[in-house]
């Protein structure tokens, strides 16, 4: 069996990885842009904590609260424009019919998009949440391995809505992209970030625990609050995600397949 | 002898439109097939469908004795395409396009093999420019490049000197020539030019709105049409002007 016979190949995402890289390194505005809206909200919410720690007993009690759900909402931003925008970049330079001409597989580009997006997350967020650190005497790090729990679930919500748009941009063209930006947006006001989900009105709750960003969101404020890590929603969370992802994955490979169908794999644009 | 291609009832409808209706055909090993008509007369679609990039409605595709509906894999390190439907990401280098093309194929010794078609094809000198500073002929050539990397045994070309100026179609064509007398591959070509089809073609299959209505030699078409030259004959399949003395039918 010859490399390119092979039905999974890590060298093969590898090279897409690679490929990204170079994309990466060629614009220096757009790894500055990676950074830049992580550190805006970073900063923005971090005075806001300033003046709120002084004036609220709740904030009080866990200062670094408003500035972890910053960052975390952060990194499942940063997850899905990983995967949608450099599936766009795909689009915009007409290069589909090239790379599915070739060995690769859907389903290896679908692992190199996931690679790329943690690489970009990794760079955006990890700036802004370093930069925290000597600004507003804050370390989202302190939240010990915990983080990397809400990291990874937070991340993989991410990844989900990026196929899902990715996958809906591939049907109806490069005209529909906003949905990178606006997508994402919708499911802010239920997922807790900065409140708990207590507060929503029952039926937004229904929906907030169809979520596995609201477990996280409630997790992360039971590590600052009471200290404690909740397995309990952790669970939840990764439940969720198992089929968020699963979902997230078929319909991208399902649209991919109509893309065949439809011809939009030589003919796509607006 | 096994063709290289065997296209069989191959149908691909867009709604009621027939893009490609009820075609069949077979290019054997070491021929270069050129596949002509107008605008909308189907060659792309063909293209595509021989490469698995767009699915049949109808109809049954074999390349290099695989099913390409089943098991198009099989085949695709072996067969390779350029077009000017496609494109390479303009912010990459060439030297990155074909790094990374090469890589995607499994070509091996790949840094030798991009410099050397680097120079056969006169991409050398821009091999570290972005690929989107390149003039339309130097993205042509470097297309070029990227079909040939992983030396295939099948070649679908689309246009391949669109945007070329005469001396460098002419050699690009000379290449292509060589290329196949050296490694024994099939090419299957789709274009508007008909002094290339001439010069590359030893089968011509005429397209016109998704069928196949002539095929043959470039010899024997002229002499079926009673033309002197293969434009002429085009122009009397795409304006239906076919002549009585055409009506004897196809080459087998």
């Amino acid at each position: 069996m010859s490399s390119t016979d092979r039905a999974f190949s890590p060298a093969r995402i590898g090279v897409m990885v690679l490929r990204y890289i170079y994309l990466l390194r060629r614009s220096w505005p757009r790894v500055l842009e990676l950074a830049y809206w992580p550190t805006m909200q970073m900063i923005l919410w971090g005075f806001i904590s300033q003046f709120m720690r002084t004036n609220s007993s709740w904030l009080a009690q866990a200062s670094g609260v408003l500035l972890a759900g910053v960052l975390l909402w952060d990194v499942m931003f940063r997850g899905q424009l990983g995967v949608s925008t450099v599936f766009f970049e795909e689009m915009y330079s007409r290069n589909l019919g090239h790379l599915f001409a070739s060995p690769l597989r859907p389903y290896e580009l679908v692992c190199a998009l996931l690679t790329i997006s943690l690489i970009r997350t990794l760079i955006g967020v990890g700036g802004a949440a370093l930069l925290a650190i000597p600004l507003y005497h804050y370390s989202i790090f302190s939240l010990g391995l915990p983080l990397l729990t809400f990291f990874v679930n937070l991340l993989v919500m991410g990844w989900s809505i990026g196929l899902l748009v990715s996958g809906l941009v591939l049907r109806y063209g490069l005209g529909a992209e906003n949905l990178a930006w606006v997508a994402i947006f919708a499911v802010a006001p239920v997922s807790g970030i900065y409140y708990p989900v207590a507060v929503l009105p029952d039926w937004l709750q229904v929906v907030a625990h169809l979520l596995p960003a609201s477990y996280v969101f409630e997790g992360m404020r039971a590590v600052l609050f009471e200290h404690v890590f909740r397995t309990d929603l952790f669970v939840r969370a990764v439940a969720l995600n198992i089929v968020y992802l699963g979902f997230g994955i078929a319909v991208f490979l399902g649209v991919f397949r109509a893309a065949r169908r439809r011809g939009l794999l030589i003919n796509v644009g607006e | 002898m096994n063709a290289v291609i065997q296209v069989e009832a191959l149908t691909k409808l867009y709604g009621e439109l027939a893009a490609v209706d009820h075609v069949s055909f077979e290019v054997v090993p070491g021929s270069t097939c050129g596949l002509l008509g107008g605008n909308g007369a189907g060659k792309t679609t063909t293209i595509s469908m021989l490469l698995g990039l767009l699915l049949p409605t109808a109809g049954s595709i074999r390349v290099l004795g695989e099913d390409i509906l089943a098991h198009r894999y099989r085949v695709l390190g072996r067969v390779n395409f350029s077009s000017p439907y496609v494109d390479l990401p303009h912010r990459l280098t060439v030297q990155e396009n074909l790094s990374v093309y090469a890589r995607l194929y499994g070509v091996r010794d790949r840094e030798p093999r991009i410099r050397r078609l680097a120079e056969d094809l006169d991409i050398a000198a821009f091999l570290k420019r972005s690929y989107g500073n390149l003039s339309a002929g130097q993205k042509t050539r470097v297309a070029l490049a990227k079909a040939l990397l992983n030396d295939p045994q099948l070649l679908l070309l689309d246009e391949p000197t669109a945007s070329l100026d005469p001396d460098t179609a002419d050699r690009i064509r000379g290449y292509l020539n060589a290329y196949k007398a050296r490694t024994g591959a099939t090419l299957l070509l789709a274009s508007h030019n008909m002094l290339e089809v001439e010069r590359l073609c030893s089968d011509v299959i005429m397209m016109r709105a998704g069928r196949i209505v002539d095929r043959g030699t470039p010899e024997r078409l002229l002499v079926r049409y009673g033309r002197a030259n293969l434009e002429e004959v085009f122009l009397d399949i795409a304006r239906d002007r076919r002549r009585e003395t055409a009506a004897t039918g196809m080459d087998a």
